[in-house]
């Protein structure tokens, strides 16, 4: 330990830890290190060991892919053999595709509406949730399931319920007299979005409900009672009191699920394949449906793109906001 | 806790119970629904007159042709083992970056940090073209090692993320103590510190675990041959034909699906809303 600098401050802090933390300790023998043992005793050596693998990972599985994603999107690679550089051609195309440009609009206004409404009722739950009441705990876990469950099982189960002559919510309409003519749940284009946006804010509701709890339970009761004081109704005491301490949270919580929302396949290739009539599509479902199905990679790769300067700008946020913070 | 007083008993179940069991219900509803179609008998299920919420003939049949006319007992497999070889693989990463992030001090370390946070936010939607031809040059395609090895992409980051927090918050001294007593640095990580850490591996295990279990993207992608498929994939390819789709195997199938992780989930709720919270908090 020769090389070490930090004897007296460890010396110091032993005397802190003496106090602070009266652990027993199982104490290894001393023994001679061996070079390598030597060598891990350096911090940055020993760094560098134990996030290898990581890195490593990383690099090959996410680095390397995400470059080889950009040149994709600039060469006419198609499934079975090399592709050529074409430049901007694959976006010119996209730009002129009808398809690719109600993706582009489904994706934003997929991603904005169930973005909101998770929100909203999301934190609608956490303040139920709050409150003390019997079986809470049953209810709270409950809560999470279809947030717990694959989201392709229970998606399935949504399109049987939107199914077009056994639906349920048509046999209750009918059988209440609201309806004559069954509803074709998925029958057009603005119904299809619209069950989409509901199976989204129906799965990730719970996500905003428990952690919305989270920073909810952090808020100090007496706040709340010296506001009641001061005769603020419960409407003031959630928008003057409650809101502003739990804004970072729910600051976090929503670039998250916007993310997830914004890139989201699985959902909406399950309940409608991107249909009817192709009106659905997001940039997930419509870059598999051109690279997966019509094997054309570049041109696949160029819509995935389309991601990203969106990501970038939720990133930065979110790192801008992390930074703030420490 | 808020303590809130109500006027009425009446002004409480307005603005309390009812909204509270409408939530409840709407929650729930579709599990109750994988459940019922399940058991109804075909005869029942495709009948307009019926009331389905109910049967008085439950029937296993569908479960029965699950196993008979699918791979289902193989893609339950697949699942479980890709699960569990994924989320061990990218636990041990993440623990000893996590570790070495919160811990160790070295010229590269906040930029490293950084540069993790940001991969865990980038989605599969993205990569999942390039990186099918990155699995095509392993020679992994269509094996589970080609959904083993990338799941870590999400995986990893995620695990690295809530680890290095929760180091964050074991205090130092106890490792110090150890170091003083003669442990070298690395007895001390292994001996003392990771021990301490184990609710927060646990916590990291179950989300990574859950996560693996879900995923759709990839596996829809890499594998491709029936008997490779995960539970996800195998129902929803396996079941449904062009038009066809088979109701009841398909919500046995979906039941069957969801079954393992609702229990992982329910025996450990706690570590997993710890999870949950502590990933976006970072």
């Amino acid at each position: 330990m020769a090389d070490h600098p930090v004897e007296p401050f460890l010396a110091e802090r032993r005397a802190r830890a003496a106090v602070a933390a009266p652990v027993a300790v199982a104490v290894p023998e001393v023994r001679r290190p061996t070079w390598l043992g030597h060598l891990l005793e350096r911090e940055h050596v020993l760094a560098g060991v134990l996030l290898a693998p990581t890195l490593i990972i990383l690099a090959v599985f996410i680095a390397y892919p995400f470059l080889l994603g950009i040149w994709l999107a600039v060469s006419d690679k198609v499934v079975g053999r090399p592709g050529a550089f074409v430049g901007l051609e694959n976006f010119r195309v996209n730009l002129n595709d009808a398809i690719f440009l109600r993706a582009f609009q489904n994706t934003f206004v997929y991603t904005f509406i169930a973005t909101v409404l998770k929100l909203v009722l999301g934190m609608g739950a956490a303040l139920l949730l709050n409150h003390h009441f019997r079986f809470k705990r049953i209810v709270r876990a409950s809560m999470l399931l279809p947030w717990i469950v694959p989201t392709v099982l229970s998606t399935l189960a949504w399109q049987w319920m939107f199914d077009a002559t056994f639906s349920v919510f048509n046999w209750m309409l009918m059988n209440v007299g609201l309806i004559s003519t069954r509803i074709l749940w998925l029958g057009d284009g603005v119904m299809a979005m619209g069950c989409l946006i509901l199976v989204n804010v129906w799965r990730g509701m719970p996500f905003f409900a428990i952690t919305l709890l989270a920073g909810l339970q952090t808020v100090n009761p007496d706040l709340h009672e010296a506001a009641e004081i001061d005769g603020a109704n419960a409407w003031q005491r959630f928008w003057r009191v409650t809101l502003p301490l739990i804004k970072p949270i729910m600051l976090v919580v929503v670039l998250f699920s916007m993310i997830a929302t914004f890139a989201d396949f699985q959902l909406i290739y399950v309940l409608t394949r991107g249909g009817p009539y192709s009106s659905t599509h997001v940039f997930g479902t419509y870059a598999y449906e051109i690279a997966m199905r019509a094997a054309k990679l570049g041109q696949g790769a160029s819509i995935s793109l389309f991601l990203f300067p969106f990501l970038l700008v939720v990133i930065v946020l979110q790192l801008w906001y992390i930074r703030r913070n420490d | 806790m808020t303590t809130v007083r109500y006027g009425s008993r009446l002004k409480r179940a307005v603005t309390f119970h009812v909204p509270l069991v409408l939530m409840v219900g709407a929650t729930l509803f579709p599990f109750y629904w994988m459940v019922i179609t399940s058991i109804r008998p075909d005869r029942e299920l495709y009948n307009v007159q019926m009331n389905p919420f109910f049967t008085l003939h439950p029937t296993l049949k569908h479960f029965q042709d699950l196993f008979a006319l699918t791979m289902f007992a193989h893609w339950a497999w697949n699942t479980l083992f890709i699960a569990t070889v994924s989320t061990a693989i990218s636990l041990s990463c993440g623990l000893l970056a996590g570790y070495a992030l919160a811990r160790l001090q070295f010229r590269w370390a906040a930029p490293l940090g950084t540069l993790i946070f940001v991969t865990y936010l980038v989605p599969p939607t993205l990569l999942f073209i390039p990186l099918g031809d990155v699995v095509k040059t392993f020679g992994i395609g269509d094996t589970p090692w080609a959904v083993i090895l990338t799941y870590p992409t999400f995986l990893i980051p995620f695990c690295t993320w809530l680890l290095m927090g929760y180091f964050k918050t074991i205090p130092r001294e106890i490792e110090e103590c150890a170091r003083i007593d003669g442990a070298s640095r690395l007895q001390a990580m292994i001996r003392i510190s990771f021990p301490l850490a184990v609710p927060g591996i646990l916590s990291a295990g179950i989300f990574a675990f859950t996560l693996s279990w879900n995923e759709f993207l990839y596996a829809l992608v890499f594998l491709s041959s029936p008997q490779q498929k995960t539970i996800p994939i195998g129902v929803f390819t396996e079941l449904v034909r062009g038009d066809v789709f088979y109701w009841g195997p398909l919500m046995a199938g979906a039941l069957l699906g969801s079954i393992p992780v609702a229990l992982v989930y329910s025996f450990f709720v706690e570590h997993y809303v710890t999870a949950l919270t502590g990933a976006v908090k970072g």
